[in-house]
């Protein structure tokens, strides 16, 4: 390639970060900008450190939080988080004398910037456009969102990283999806990615990295970026990026780690040039239309398997895959979700836990009760959207329709934490997986927006949110 | 790591499509601090009943899975969390490798790194594979072929860093750290900094 060919987004991050190109014989030495840690997926790297003797490379861009096994259930003090199992106590433990011997910042259960750990970095500034960012943890891929080129990694890697900074790294492929439209009220973010998956497949940007681009994600906040960017995972890519404009500087200036004053400027002069030239060459390209989009569900046992919310479960024959799906799920063809009764309903997680999600969820539980029967959580995803939520008195609307306000963490996406769904109950949550005993073993977990979520507590069974938002 | 040239085994297969790495090890058993012994908790709650016992159904607690070092699964094997726990279950369990039409990034790197071999087939021989459990095969890393008692030979794609590391033993961080001078020289000289 010419060096004055058009460039993709993701070209102009990835050249920037070479160390040494790959050749046929050997991988590219790629620089990272970000390191984010947490306590589930670090302790054997730093075990390897310790046995070879080496340090952290660079401290200054790695940064800690607990977010996995982390307790939500609302304290005076942080001194009251009482971590539940001794094993996950000992991690919490663990990360806490590993960042303190190896000289890392970490925002522990005493910080007031803690939370998930893909909600605080973009919170802190430290997430920002062109950077390298990688953590031990697939959905790495949220701070795409601001022109970032982020990937989820093993414990090895994290360990390659803490030591050098760099990872050996093949250049992947990239796949530009195209959202156009608008879309219609009731329908988010969540949706968007969802219809998508369904579309490609939750093996259908494997090998790619994914550009969303088109009027639909342009009118979108950052809080909806980070949702479509979270779930690229979910769809086999490996990040997911978004061209920075200028909702990403508002939302980025002033924070604690963004660049402040003349630095600032320059930032942005830089920042602006990471877009995709025109004519820029991506090895795939789908698009499809926000305008036509509904709510959206899922049904079976993968991102995948997801439906518009009014129709009805399709049928496909005998393949045995999606035949154990809806065993599992206890789910028949042919009928819509929408007779399913429900009996915890989830809102939260590193993709639907920031302070839209929590208010487009309040919007719909204002004045309404959640069904007799059902338990909803709100688990914000750090303290400081926790605070922000509670100022503008979203906490109130939730506790008065019956639902529970907790504090900030991973909690019932992947039942670390001791906040699980017991066997056999269905579950309507704003999280990233339904997989087979995700939320607990036996449960069975719908994903869905916080809207459809909200609407499907106050009805009890999964519901349309749309009719929820006529009065309003 | 360990290196490794040829694999001979009978296979264990496990035909469903988009087995996830919360199938291959459920989050609670992620709060060890320790690589080892995660064998024990492979498809815990596919191989074990809720009150404990072994679920006979399930296919690693049948007697010709036994000694099988060769696990061959349905397309996309391994998407999901980025958890390198599912490849330390895997081998501590005895696999040494997996085969399928498709196995997701992350899953295929941290197998890479500590010497779980994850082999891409092409449908015919994945179908052959998928209807022929337990018979013995072939895998040969230096040529990247996976040879079958039919007399049939596949080649798999295997990038060749990743074939070198697996044959030599590689370690990937030694390698990096070779690099030290111009990862300086790198952070020196960028236009700005992170």
């Amino acid at each position: 390639m010419s060096i004055n060919a058009p460039k993709t987004l993701f070209e102009k991050v990835w050249s920037q970060h070479l160390v040494k190109d790959e050749t046929p014989q050997t991988p590219a030495i790629l620089y990272i900008d970000l390191h984010l840690i947490h306590e589930v997926t670090t302790p054997q790297a730093f075990t390897l450190l310790r046995e070879k003797k080496l340090p952290v490379r660079r401290p200054d861009l790695t940064l800690g939080t607990m977010d996995h096994s982390t307790p939500t259930t609302p304290v005076r003090s942080f001194k009251d988080l009482a971590v539940v199992g001794e094993s996950a106590a000992n991690q919490v433990v663990r990360m806490q004398e590993n960042c303190k011997d190896f000289g890392l910042q970490l925002y522990g259960f005493e910080s007031e910037n803690r939370g998930i750990v893909h909600v605080i970095g973009p919170e802190l500034g430290a997430t920002q456009p062109g950077k390298t960012i990688v953590c031990g943890d697939s959905h790495t891929s949220t701070h795409g969102a601001f022109g970032a080129l982020a990937f989820g990694i093993g414990t090895t890697e994290v360990g390659h990283v803490l030591a050098t900074q760099c990872l050996l790294q093949r250049k992947p492929k990239t796949l530009a999806i195209e959202v156009g439209g608008t879309l219609g009220r009731g329908v988010s973010a969540k949706d968007v990615i969802l219809a998508i998956i369904g579309q490609i497949g939750v093996d259908g940007g494997t090998g790619h990295v994914i550009e969303y681009r088109g009027a639909a994600i342009e009118a979108m906040g950052m809080d909806a970026r980070m949702t479509v960017c979270n779930m690229s995972i979910e769809a086999g890519a490996r990040a997911g990026m978004i061209a920075p404009d200028d909702t990403t500087f508002t939302y980025l200036k002033g924070r604690p780690r963004a660049p402040a004053g003349t630095e600032w400027n320059d930032a942005v002069v830089r920042w602006k040039a990471l877009r995709s030239d025109p004519g820029a060459a991506y090895d795939r390209t789908i698009s499809i239309d926000g305008t036509g989009l509904s709510p959206m569900v899922t049904f079976g046992t993968n991102p995948g398997m997801v439906i518009p919310v009014n129709d009805p479960v399709p049928d496909s024959g005998s393949d045995p895959s999606f035949r154990k799906a809806l065993n599992y799920m206890q789910i028949a063809p042919g009928k819509p979700l929408s007779q399913c009764p429900v009996d915890v309903v989830f809102v939260g997680s590193c993709t639907n836990s920031r302070i839209s999600d929590l208010q487009q969820a309040a919007d719909i539980m204002r004045g309404q009760k959640v069904a007799k029967g059902v338990r909803m959580l709100v688990v914000p995803g750090s303290q400081q959207i926790k605070k922000e939520a509670e100022a503008l008195g979203l906490d109130r609307i939730f506790v008065e329709s019956g639902a529970e306000w907790r504090e900030s963490g991973c909690s019932m996406c992947l039942g670390m934490n001791g906040d699980t769904v017991p066997s056999g109950q269905l579950s309507v949550s704003t999280s990233n997986r339904n997989f087979e005993g995700r939320q607990g073993i036996g449960a069975r977990t719908i994903l869905a927006s916080p809207m459809t979520a909200a609407a499907s507590a106050i009805a009890g069974k999964v519901t349309d949110p749309r009719p929820y938002l006529l009065d309003s | 790591m360990q290196a490794i040239r040829q694999l001979i085994s009978n296979t264990v297969v496990m035909p469903a499509t988009d087995i996830d790495t919360d199938q291959i090890i459920p989050a609670r058993f992620l709060t060890t601090t320790s690589r080892d012994g995660l064998g024990s908790r492979l498809f815990h709650d596919w191989r074990f009943k809720t009150d404990g016992k072994p679920n006979p159904d399930f296919i690693l607690n049948q007697p010709q899975a036994s000694g099988c070092e060769i696990l061959v699964a349905g397309r996309n094997f391994g998407c999901g969390s980025s958890r390198e726990h599912a490849p330390w279950a895997l081998l501590d369990f005895g696999l040494r490798a997996v085969i399928s039409t498709e196995i997701a990034d992350i899953f295929r790197s941290n197998s890479l790194k500590n010497g779980l071999l994850p082999i891409v087939v092409d449908e015919k021989t994945h179908a052959w594979l998928i209807g022929h459990p337990g018979v013995e095969i072939r895998i040969d890393v230096e040529q990247s072929t996976v040879s079958l008692p039919n007399g049939s030979s596949a080649i798999y794609p295997i990038d060749e860093f990743a074939r070198y590391c697996l044959l030599e033993g590689v370690d990937q961080l030694g390698f990096l750290r070779k690099h030290s001078d111009a990862i300086a020289q790198f952070e020196e000289t960028r236009p700005w900094k992170p």
